[in-house]
């Protein structure tokens, strides 16, 4: 089984969700190439995906894919996809991915499923489980094509290291100017910051926060906890927080080791935000609160005065 | 301007998910539907432009007659006429391709959509629209405005956002806050029920997966409960038990 693996890179390290897609395809077949985009990739970036099971790397260093255009990236991971040979392709669901993967399905004529948590089950056709109902429900989807796509929900697969090694090779995609309709003009991004949907860990405030001025806390605990800072919709609606740290149904749904809830009373709307998540800890003074029973810790007191001594707590405990 | 709109009838955020006929169907008993909440946001966000500069609303839903109490409402909240494809979606390609069909002709400036619906969580149908039509898609996008014959919009990323330009027509995955939720009100909801709900029947649109069986997580245990003087047993149990710090 060939499997095409496209990889994902930040300011040119590749993305945490993309060594999650490696993993997968390494776990699943010997033959897996990486697809990198961009000039803006290190070579030994690139190198490195050997360790996590990529046997060669495809290099696409055109400027212009420094930038995540959906056709672009679309038109090359199909031509990947045809000079490898590739039967599958995995790639990471995430706001680049996902898009990408539906273009490719159809200029592939492939099967594709979104949200894949497990490893497929090939005993009998080509089967993958994936989320669905934000998080509430699962469905095993077969894949009927003979070409199939497998995008990985984030934290759904391990990331092991196997100690191999990878072969790099320039990929040329030779790109229309067409491929590049949609013009990218402005990245406005938040950096050394730890990205929320790819954290292990995050710490989300509510409205039991009171106000802006009092993030501090909040900011601190994540800091302690390497965690990214969260929040609820009302939070971002009242514009205390940036609407990319909101959490939940219409916002980023996220699934990392550890959720910490604070002030949030969990309305359904921000647990399906988080129901994914493997550990729930949910702080707040309403003994009431409907969080708390989908929490898998819980402390019934003042965010006030619960926060500071949790972080102070977690220090001492390091 | 002339707009398209494709929304989602889903079960409402509150309904309570559960299987049927050896987990093979959702069970619908007792659900309440709605039009998705993206999609929501779409046609929140059509029903502005059209206010600014003019033009149509339709609204387009892949689904059996039963979808037909959310067309409604779509058309009470400003679409102007409804395009009901009369099947039982089966996956992201069916119902891209239906779509698609409907409009390849059809000279739409826009078509919007949800960047997901909140049953399947697919993601995907946008992504295929554009592709079978050979048009640019943006998606998730979160401000959308146009200006002559180009499209300024910001589109979501991890960590922020990225300011993007296209020329019409293309397809949009839309999201908040992309614009302000709208209630329909009274005179719109006596004037949908006049306004036109054509019923199409399906190309051959094909599958490309299966549904096999859908599954439950397992039951979660209870909360532990912690008290608020003793956090250092918090912090044990993170780091013994749930070993996640």
């Amino acid at each position: 089984m060939s499997i095409l693996v496209f990889v994902e890179n930040a300011d040119g390290q590749v993305k945490k969700t993309s060594l999650e897609a490696v993993a997968y395809a390494a776990a699943i077949s010997e033959d897996v190439t990486a697809l990198a985009m961009g000039n803006n990739i290190d070579q030994s970036e690139l190198e490195g995906l050997g360790k996590y099971g990529a046997t060669k790397v495809l290099h696409a260093d055109d400027e212009k894919l420094n930038q995540g255009i959906i056709q672009a990236y679309a038109t090359v991971i199909s031509k990947a996809m045809e000079s490898t040979g590739a039967d599958i392709l995995v790639l990471a669901n995430s706001s680049l991915g996902a898009p990408v993967s539906a273009r490719v399905a159809i200029k592939n004529d492939a099967s594709l499923v979104s949200n894949v948590v497990a490893l497929p089950d090939t005993s009998a056709g080509f089967k993958v489980k994936r989320s669905i109902y934000t998080g509430k429900a699962f469905a095993n989807v077969e894949l009927t094509k003979d070409k199939k796509i497998l995008a990985i929900k984030k934290n759904a697969a391990e990331v092991k290291e196997t100690g191999g090694a990878a072969t790099v090779e320039k990929f040329a995609a030779d790109l229309s100017d067409s491929e590049f309709d949609a013009k990218i003009t402005n990245t406005d991004k938040a950096t050394g910051e730890v990205l929320l949907p790819e954290a292990e860990i995050v710490v989300s405030g509510g409205r039991g926060l009171k106000g802006p001025e009092n993030w501090g806390m909040i900011e601190e605990l994540a800091k302690e906890l390497g965690a990214a800072t969260g929040c609820s919709k009302p939070v971002s609606d009242m514009e205390w927080r940036p609407h990319h740290e909101h959490v939940g149904q219409t916002g980023v749904k996220v699934s990392p080791q550890l959720y910490i809830a604070i002030g949030i009373s969990g309305a359904i709307q921000h647990l399906a935000g988080v129901n994914s998540s493997k550990n729930i800890v949910v702080i707040n003074k309403d003994p009431e609160a409907p969080f708390f029973k989908a929490a898998d810790y819980g402390i019934v007191g003042d965010a006030f005065e619960v926060v500071p001594k949790l972080t102070e707590a977690i220090r001492a405990a390091k | 301007m002339k707009i398209l709109v494709c929304i989602t009838h889903v079960p409402d955020t509150t309904s309570r998910i559960s299987f049927t006929n050896g987990d093979t169907e959702f069970d619908k008993s007792g659900v309440q539907y709605i039009i998705g909440p993206y999609d929501d946001y779409a046609l929140a966000r059509a029903v502005e432009l059209k206010e600014q500069s003019g033009g149509s609303i339709t609204v387009l839903n892949v689904g059996t007659a039963e979808t037909e109490p959310t067309i409604r409402k779509a058309l009470a909240i400003g679409a102007d006429e409804a395009i009901r494809i009369n099947a039982e979606p089966t996956d992201s390609l069916f119902v891209a391709s239906e779509i698609a069909n409907v409009a390849k002709d059809a000279g739409y400036d826009l078509i919007l959509m949800g960047r997901e619906s909140i049953d399947f969580n697919g993601g995907m149908v946008h992504g295929m629209v554009g592709e079978l039509l050979g048009l640019p898609s943006v998606s998730p996008v979160m401000t959308l405005d146009i200006e002559g014959d180009t499209a300024k919009m910001t589109r979501e990323i991890e960590g922020g956002k990225e300011t993007i330009e296209v020329k019409l027509p293309f397809v949009a995955g839309c999201q908040e806050p992309i614009a302000e939720w709208k209630i329909p009100n009274m005179r719109g909801i006596m004037s949908a029920r006049t306004k036109p709900l054509n019923v199409v029947e399906p190309s051959a649109g094909a599958s490309a997966t299966k549904l096999e069986k859908f599954e439950m997580p397992p039951a979660k245990g209870d909360v532990k409960m912690i008290d608020a003087d003793n956090v250092e047993e918090l912090v044990n149990l993170l780091k013994n038990e749930a070993k996640v710090i």
